[in-house]
């Protein structure tokens, strides 16, 4: 068994700038903005930085933070290479520098001009997590997400029953949540026959169902849970791990299309908490498609594998309802950020401080992170004392 | 003026697959210790890391695994396809690929319909696999 990293480490910062479809700043200007303020959030400065974890797929590198920031003596760096599972495997990483005393106080900044510069199909050819696609797949026609998730929901749907009824279930839930944020780029109301509207995609996805591209930056910091007792708000990390699917490079071949990476890790991570599904008061859970929220519930056992769909009707994923999801709106309505909006979102509520979207008393949240064709990552987080 | 499709670079491990198409033959690698056959092709046999290789010839049979209809231009090359249907193939060998069907209606498909793999030279010497009902 690991060594536990529940209450080692803590969330004493979170920072996000506008979010926008189009900005006139550099991505890395984004990430240092968002930078600044998770760090006066913490109520630190940045010369207490001395451990950089940038998002590794970024236009940024941790040479960067340390020239912009001046910072004379960074102890620790590193990357996690897992598409949109990246920023919550990064605070895995984190959790481990600052609890072992590799360095204090951890910047995981993450910027992007996901609708300004390049679009997701060109992005993604351009990652090397990414070459087995780019080699066999691509010739033949496939190289975006929404092309290569696709497969997997419409085997989902053929075996399990899932419906497109409850894909929209998803994206109007999440729109309705963006609706309270005023920092969401979609707040106009969706209905279920909106979606059902909106043009196809990759079937059995269509635009409502796939998230948006955006610009923004987002940061968190991280330190240890000493350091953390003297910040302002402090989020404790009660559990945190990632996990890799089979055939993590190319969905065609994992004997489960199904299944993803977080099945694997949801386990690690609830044990380090002592905690289960039935815990849970809120969840932020990456959102790349609606499908994939679907999927996710059911890895990480909040239901069992084909239930997802029923799970999320009724008004249960929505505020008020059983399990609220992406009190945010998500990245299929608030912005994508890579899902470090997801974080910041779960900071705000374990602070009590997510304004129209705070669930009542939440003692536990948590937040996953999906990307790279399956690897999975998930944080389980304590209220601020 | 048409948008040439994005062209493969085989590598030392899998220019036999691609050579194999040119001929209109479709082979798979096989573990040359434990007879483990794996695709898509990579150095190593992950049951018994094994690096010895040969190559076998599929039998093109398979079944529908799973599919999807692409309708917007993610690949500007087969934008004047679209909608094109991109299927996972599950061979009788055990391993998937995937691939264009040819003459497919998304909404007649059903997993695990028996399927072919037939080649077709798409541009100037790229021949590629593609997915028949049959």
């Amino acid at each position: 068994m690991a060594a536990s990293l529940n209450g080692r480490a803590a969330v004493v910062g979170v920072g996000e700038t506008a979010y926008r479809r189009g900005s006139d700043r550099s991505a890395l200007a984004l990430q240092l903005e968002a930078s600044l303020r998770a760090i006066e959030d913490a109520g630190l400065e940045p010369k207490d930085i001395d451990g950089l974890l940038p998002y590794a797929s970024g236009a940024a590198v941790a040479e960067d933070f340390i020239t912009n920031f001046g910072l004379e003596d960074v102890t620790f760096s590193a990357t996690t290479p897992m598409g949109g599972a990246s920023c919550v495997a990064a605070i895995q990483a984190a959790a481990v520098a600052v609890a072992t005393g590799l360095c204090r106080n951890v910047l995981l900044p993450i910027g992007r001009r996901g609708y300004s510069d390049s679009r997701v199909a060109s992005r993604v050819a351009a990652m090397p997590q990414f070459h087995v696609v780019s080699e066999f797949e691509t010739p033949s026609g496939a190289i975006a997400p929404a092309q290569l998730y696709a497969p997997m929901a419409r085997r989902h749907m053929e075996l399990y029953g899932t419906t497109a009824d409850q894909f929209a279930e998803v994206a109007v839930t999440m729109r309705r949540h963006a609706m309270l944020n005023d920092n969401a780029i979609m707040r106009e109301p969706m209905t279920v026959e909106d979606h059902h509207a909106s043009r196809m995609i990759s079937d059995p996805f269509r635009l409502f169902d796939c998230c948006l591209e955006s610009d923004g930056g987002a940061a968190v910091v991280i330190s240890s849970a000493e350091r953390a007792a003297d910040t302002r708000r402090p989020v404790p990390i009660l559990g945190v791990a990632e996990g890799h699917p089979d055939s993590p490079s190319v969905i065609t071949q994992r004997p489960d299309i199904t299944r993803l990476g977080l099945a694997k890790a949801a386990p690690r991570a609830f044990g380090m908490a002592g905690v289960g599904p039935g815990d849970v008061d809120v969840a932020e859970v990456y959102d790349c498609f609606t499908w994939t929220v679907i999927c996710q519930l059911e890895d990480l056992g909040f239901c069992a594998k084909g239930e997802g769909g029923a799970f999320v009707e009724d008004g249960r994923i929505g505020l008020g309802g059983e399990l609220p999801v992406n009190t945010h709106g998500g990245l299929l309505s608030q912005a994508h950020i890579v899902g470090m909006n997801h974080v910041c979102e779960l900071v705000k509520q374990m602070r009590g401080e997510a304004g129209r979207a705070q669930v009542a008393g939440a003692e536990v949240g948590l937040v996953t992170g999906y990307g790279d064709l399956g690897d999975g990552s998930l944080a389980i987080m304590g209220a601020a004392a | 003026m048409s948008v040439a499709r994005p062209v493969p670079e085989p590598t030392i491990d899998s220019k036999p697959y691609w050579d194999g198409l040119k001929e209109r033959r479709l082979l798979l690698q096989q573990c040359g210790n434990c007879g483990l056959v794996r695709h898509y092709p990579r150095p190593m046999c992950a049951a018994c890391h094994s690096l010895e290789v040969r190559w076998i010839e599929s039998s093109r049979r398979g079944r529908l695994h799973s599919w999807t209809a692409v309708h917007h231009p993610f690949v500007p090359a087969l934008r004047d396809e679209i909608p094109y249907v991109m299927a996972t193939v599950e061979l009788e060998e055990g391993v998937r690929l995937q691939c264009q069907m040819l003459d497919a209606e998304a909404a007649a498909l059903r997993l695990d319909l028996p399927v072919e793999i037939v080649f077709r030279e798409v541009q100037d010497g790229l021949v590629l696999p593609f997915a028949l009902v049959v």
